[in-house]
């Protein structure tokens, strides 16, 4: 996982409310045993009509919305299944931050884990970000705060220790591995 | 102090506690794998030269991947695709590999994760369990605290049998009162997600709770359980007692003998105190709940099946009727039916064949429908037809199959075309879900046979009083 201190793009925006997994990466590219090379499935319904072809009108597909590291989206957010795959396809796409007033637990965990930024904002800031598409962003994930290009701020909490392997680009694993002697006397309690 | 069911399991899991700067070590007692979200976190171990720390704390199988037609005679399974069969391949390598326990092809007990789980007995009362499933929370059902997780933590708790949690709020969801005549545990889940909100449960767990949910049979409070994470909540709790312990008696992995009924006086403290405090509760009255089914394209958008479509409260729903091609103020009773599907681990256990079963005998679905019934595991499907129940799916002009996940999430190609209407006693009416551009309501198994019978969607209690008649 590569650190991760600060992110600053324009937005793309999907404001529709509860995009679930399903919506975010289909089914059917599960299939894989690979992490890497998912960006191809992201939100492939929306993206893609029935014969293949782009949907020029879906926020994604727009020349505006090219390069963007941070996506806006509805309410609750990655609602659904626990498939890893969806974070792993905004990555792979070049998403680096995902931006809304409620984010489902187990996506925003997941996200977490990989290195992308899941943030959850009041739902004044949200409905602003909703109504600004393209508008720059700064995020300082040290600080928690976000600077708009027209001069707002909005400052956001994350769980510390998620803020501290990001910023540090270590996972957690290596937190849990470095415990091994309490969890082996965890297990002879266990066992007694 | 009084504490909730949820503290009774977290307090006992605690390797080291949380602090400001870091989570709760949480103990995994017992860790459930499938094909598709664990071979990355093998790879994972691999790289990292790690072990399965506790292969016997884990189980494998596969269900989602796998083809629910049989093998032909050369011993060749239908798969969707070669990544698919590679990926169950890939599984029964890592287990090899791992030293770790596979219901694989040619067990007796492969089948749903979460269906498997409880029918071996490996699901028990105060147990911590996770798998790389959001539907995990099915277990709670016995007093487990039982969640999914992603295939990171999946690597986490193969390494090291833990995982890093902060606590989550606790949530009692209380149903007093009988259920009517026509009204499942499936209708009732329904109606507290609509009532809950698709997010209302979002850093909750839940604990159902009160006369109608003591009253529920194992399976049905699985049905209910199962589908907490449809309304947010990671989890969903059902304190055990003397259904769960009589459901546990005798099966595979539980103590036996003179063991189980020390287990059962451990398993019996495993209820909230009186005067526990929750972080939020709701109360619901079971004797108005109605057959219930959902219209829109999250499992929130759920309306009594007699009861009129509900007009659209924002753009979203709009948007979702529209997709779904219904009108608000119409009723949803009649409108066509292109597939009926029974199965997935909300619905596809032994007393979900039967009622459907029972509506089904001697009736003959629509010609316009297409009838899927999967059982949720290898042991249901020999328990069905020992009963006869094939038989009288086939009779009706349904199709038995193979177990497995199947048309729940359509990964194995069980999918309906676009703009096809799927009735399915699965758990999540998401767009494209079951198929691009199909059109899926969730619905009970009377509700769903019913409807294959009608060929539209269809009242279950009308068939029920002509058989009560």
């Amino acid at each position: 996982m590569k650190p991760l201190a600060h992110i600053h793009s324009r937005t793309v925006v999907l404001p529709h409310e509860n995009i679930d997994t399903d919506r975010i990466i289909p089914a059917r590219f599960l299939t894989t045993t690979q992490r890497e090379g998912l960006g191809r499935a992201l939100f492939h319904d929306w993206r893609y009509r029935a014969d293949g072809s782009a949907d020029a009108d879906f926020a994604l597909n727009q020349v505006a919305a090219q390069g963007c590291e941070i996506l806006v989206a509805g309410r609750n957010f990655g609602c659904g299944s626990s498939r890893e795959h969806a974070p792993w396809a905004l990555l792979d796409f070049g998403i680096r931050a995902v931006l809304s007033s409620e984010i489902a637990d187990i996506f925003r965990g997941n996200a977490l884990k990989n290195g992308l930024l899941a943030v959850v904002l009041s739902e004044g800031e949200h409905r602003y970000l909703l109504e600004h598409p393209g508008i720059e962003l700064s995020i300082d994930v040290a600080e928690g705060f976000i600077e708009l290009s027209d001069g707002g701020r909005f400052t956001f909490e994350l769980e510390p220790f998620a803020r501290h392997c990001l910023l540090s680009g270590v996972d957690q694993l290596g937190f849990l591995l470095q415990h091994e002697r309490d969890i082996a006397n965890f297990e002879s309690r266990k066992a007694a | 102090m009084a504490k909730t069911l949820l503290d009774k399991i977290w307090d006992a899991h605690v390797v080291r506690d949380e602090t400001a700067s870091t989570p709760a070590i949480l103990y995994v007692d017992l860790h459930l794998v499938h094909e598709v979200t664990s071979p990355q976190a093998f790879t994972e171990l691999r790289q990292r030269g790690l072990r399965v720390r506790q292969p016997q704390r884990t189980l494998a199988t596969f269900d989602h991947s796998t083809p629910t037609l049989p093998a032909d005679a050369a011993g060749k399974r239908p798969y969707v695709s070669l990544e698919a069969e590679s990926q169950v391949a890939q599984l029964e390598t890592n287990a090899r590999e791992f030293g770790v326990e596979l219901q694989g092809w040619g067990s007796a007990h492969r089948g749903i994760v979460h269906v498997i789980g409880p029918e071996l007995g490996a699901t028990q009362p105060g147990m911590t369990i996770v798998c790389g499933d959001s539907h995990t929370s099915t277990h709670g059902a016995f007093g487990a605290l039982a969640f999914g997780i992603g295939t990171t933590e999946v690597g986490h708790v193969l390494a090291t049998q833990c995982l890093l949690q902060r606590k989550p709020k606790s949530f009692a969801i209380t149903v007093n009162g009988k259920l009517q005549p026509g009204v499942t545990a499936k209708d009732l889940v329904l109606h507290i997600i609509g009532t809950v909100g698709v997010n209302g449960g979002t850093g909750y767990v839940f604990e159902y709770r009160g006369s109608t949910i003591e009253a529920l049979s194992m399976e049905e409070r699985m049905t209910v359980c199962n589908m907490s994470i449809e309304a947010g909540a990671r989890a969903g709790l059902i304190a055990p007692d003397a259904t769960t312990f009589e459901y546990l008696r005798g099966r595979a992995r539980v103590p036996q003998g003179a063991a189980f009924d020390a287990a059962v006086a451990e398993w019996s403290k495993l209820k909230t105190d009186a005067g526990a405090c929750f972080d939020h509760e709701v109360q619901i009255d079971a004797a108005k709940i109605r057959p219930s089914v959902t219209y829109g394209t999250h499992p929130g958008m759920v309306m009594a099946l007699d009861a009129s479509i509900p007009a659209a409260a924002n753009a979203q729903e709009k948007r979702a009727l529209g997709y779904m091609r219904l009108e608000a103020g119409k009723s949803l009773t009649g409108t066509p039916v292109d597939i009926v599907f029974l199965g997935s681990c909300t619905n596809s256990r032994l007393s979900d064949l039967r009622a459907a079963a029972d509506v089904l005998r001697g009736r003959r679905i629509s010609q316009r429908v297409r009838m899927l019934v999967v059982p949720g595991s290898e042991q249901i499907k020999r328990d069905a037809e020992r009963e006869g129940l094939h038989e009288v799916f086939r009779a009706a002009g349904a199709e038995w199959r193979e177990a497995g996940c199947s048309m729940c999430l359509g990964m194995n190609g069980d999918i309906g075309q676009p703009g096809q209407l799927v009735v399915s006693t699965s758990n999540r009416n998401f767009e494209g879900r079951q198929g691009p551009g199909v059109r899926t309501v969730l619905a009970s198994p009377l509700v769903a046979a019913a409807s294959a019978i009608a060929g539209y969607i269809a009242d279950p209690r009308e068939l029920l009083a002509e058989a009560a008649a």
